[in-house]
């Protein structure tokens, strides 16, 4: 399915003709975009344009109307049969995520376990590691988003920024090939949002390959090697920042 | 026991109606419309009175006389049995409705989290979604708990010794009827306090992240209370915080 071959493969997205409706209104029309290993999009559009709808189908929290989505090659929700996509089992569709981290605008932290254990869950039930080394992998997340001194404190004895870098963290203890971001800062109060961003901008360096819908068009420009605008569930641009902004086509 | 088995059974349920499986969601809901129609009387009767009218119960060889493994239905299913039977299966329908309304409580956030995360799916259920449910299932379930030992009274009319048919049968013999069912109500109140103390820390147990600061343990209360009297006591006139924190620290209605 991909023509790009294996070696040269970590984190390419390729997301190819993609239409999805609910009960006949069109959310996403034929959505093709392809982001390349350690590439930094952001996905700007208005409320209601299909921007989570499109970051949903990536890692198949999302079913697709026709079109596919591969990352390294590999389909996430579908395997391929002669000519036709059938639905995998829950089973590999729940291995095959795991190569896709998502951070969510409400953060979804699990309210009952403690920001370690937050981040060790996936590691430790998907038998990656023990509990003991579960737990050492947590402190070492902690530490990088800067919340050392936080590995006991339940989410809701944390600030939303807080939150959210934990919640980083918890995407990043699978090490995903591909990171989504479903507007990070959204449900930030202003002063808090700079925290993340920061945090964001730290993992934009290291290569991991990051898809970010966002309303902060300042951010996005600044960290993001493309921009896509979407309207309506149509792609309406792909450019770079200095594309899209300064001489935009639409 | 019948708790127990009921509340497990309860929840087998629950997770049954909450399934995409078609089979599993029309199994569960027929159990559950049958079981809660039929009254539990009527259904501790049905089941103790199961021998007479099917006097051997086994695997066989159909339409012969022949079985391969059989029992008499009386030794199978005793007065205890046929107690146990009625009362969990009745358990079981009303708990799964406790469990499936804990279970709808929870956020579909934390789902799509899970499922984001690749958690399998017994991971999903015993680890993130039921703990998280427990709080909303909790105040009710031991509700239904206690309800069902002072149902086990009903149980009396198989002559089942339980507490209400031994004093029914003491007060019978020697005529002291207000005495004995005074007894009675003593040994009820008993097992219900021990039960409403059990029910606080579990509660207590499954509120961990969910209030910043965790009510106190009566105990605890009790320390935090006699050293406000001993600042009193000390410097009398000042006023202390340590009274005042434990109201600021959660919120109460
Ligand atoms: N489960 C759903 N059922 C019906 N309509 C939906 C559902 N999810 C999203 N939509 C609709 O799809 C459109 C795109 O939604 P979404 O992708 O969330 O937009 P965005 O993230 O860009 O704000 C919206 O009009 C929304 O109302
Ligand atoms: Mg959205």
């Amino acid at each position: 399915m991909s023509t790009t071959t294996e070696a040269a493969t970590r984190g390419l997205v390729e997301i190819r003709g993609v239409s999805k409706s609910y009960s006949g209104h069109e959310v996403l029309h034929d959505v093709n975009l392809t982001v390349q290993p350690g590439e930094v999009v952001a996905i700007l559009g208005p409320s209601g344009s299909g921007k989570s709808t499109l970051l949903r189908t990536i890692n198949h929290l999302e079913s697709v109307d026709a079109g596919w989505v591969t990352v390294d090659g590999q389909l996430i929700g579908y395997e391929q049969r002669g000519e036709r996509l059938f639905e995998l089992k829950e089973k590999e569709i729940l291995t095959r995520r795991t190569q896709v981290g998502v951070v969510f605008q409400n953060f979804n932290l699990f309210p009952h376990l403690t920001a370690a254990e937050n981040i060790a869950k996936a590691p430790v039930a998907l038998k990656r590691v023990n509990k003991a080394d579960g737990r050492e992998l947590a402190l070492g997340l902690l530490a990088k988003v800067g919340l050392s001194d936080k590995a006991d404190a339940y989410p809701r004895q944390l600030s939303g920024g807080q939150q959210q870098r934990v919640a980083i963290a918890r995407a990043l203890a699978l090490t995903p090939k591909v990171l989504l971001f479903d507007e990070p800062t959204s449900a930030l109060d202003p002063e808090l949002v700079g925290e993340v961003l920061d945090v964001i901008r730290d993992l934009a360096k290291l290569g991991t390959t990051l898809i970010i819908v966002t309303h902060e068009t300042g951010f996005a420009r600044e960290v993001a090697d493309r921009i896509v605008f979407i309207d309506g569930g149509h792609v309406l641009e792909v450019g770079t920042p200095v594309q899209v902004f300064e001489s935009p086509t639409q | 026991m019948a708790g127990s088995l009921g509340f497990l059974l309860g929840t087998i349920l629950a997770l049954a109606r909450l399934s995409k499986s078609p089979i599993l969601n029309s199994v569960s809901w027929s159990f559950f419309w049958f079981f809660r129609s039929v009254p539990l009387l009527v259904q501790v009767l049905i089941w103790y009175n199961l021998g007479y009218l099917y006097p051997r119960l086994g695997f066989g060889i159909p339409f012969t006389d022949t079985y391969l493994v059989g029992f008499d239905t009386i030794t199978l299913i005793s007065q205890f049995a046929a107690a146990v039977l009625g009362l969990s299966l009745h358990q079981a329908a009303y708990s799964a409705e406790i469990i499936r309304g804990g279970i709808l409580s929870v956020d579909q956030g934390q789902l799509e989290a899970s499922a984001a995360l690749g958690l399998p799916r017994h991971v999903r259920v015993l680890q993130i979604i039921l703990p998280q449910a427990a709080r909303s299932i909790l105040p009710n379930a031991f509700n239904e708990i206690i309800g069902l030992l002072k149902g086990t009274s009903i149980v009396s009319v198989i002559a089942l010794g339980e507490l209400f048919y031994v004093a029914q049968v003491i007060y019978n013999r020697n005529q002291q009827v207000i005495p004995l069912l005074l007894v009675a109500v003593i040994w009820y109140i008993i097992l219900t306090t021990v039960l409403s103390i059990g029910q606080f820390y579990v509660e207590r147990h499954f509120a961990r992240g969910a209030e910043r600061v965790l009510p106190p343990t009566p105990l605890q209360a009790a320390r935090r209370w006699i050293s406000v009297q001993w600042a009193r006591l000390d410097e009398p006139g000042t006023p202390t915080s340590a009274g005042l924190d434990a109201k600021s620290e959660s919120f109460r209605l």
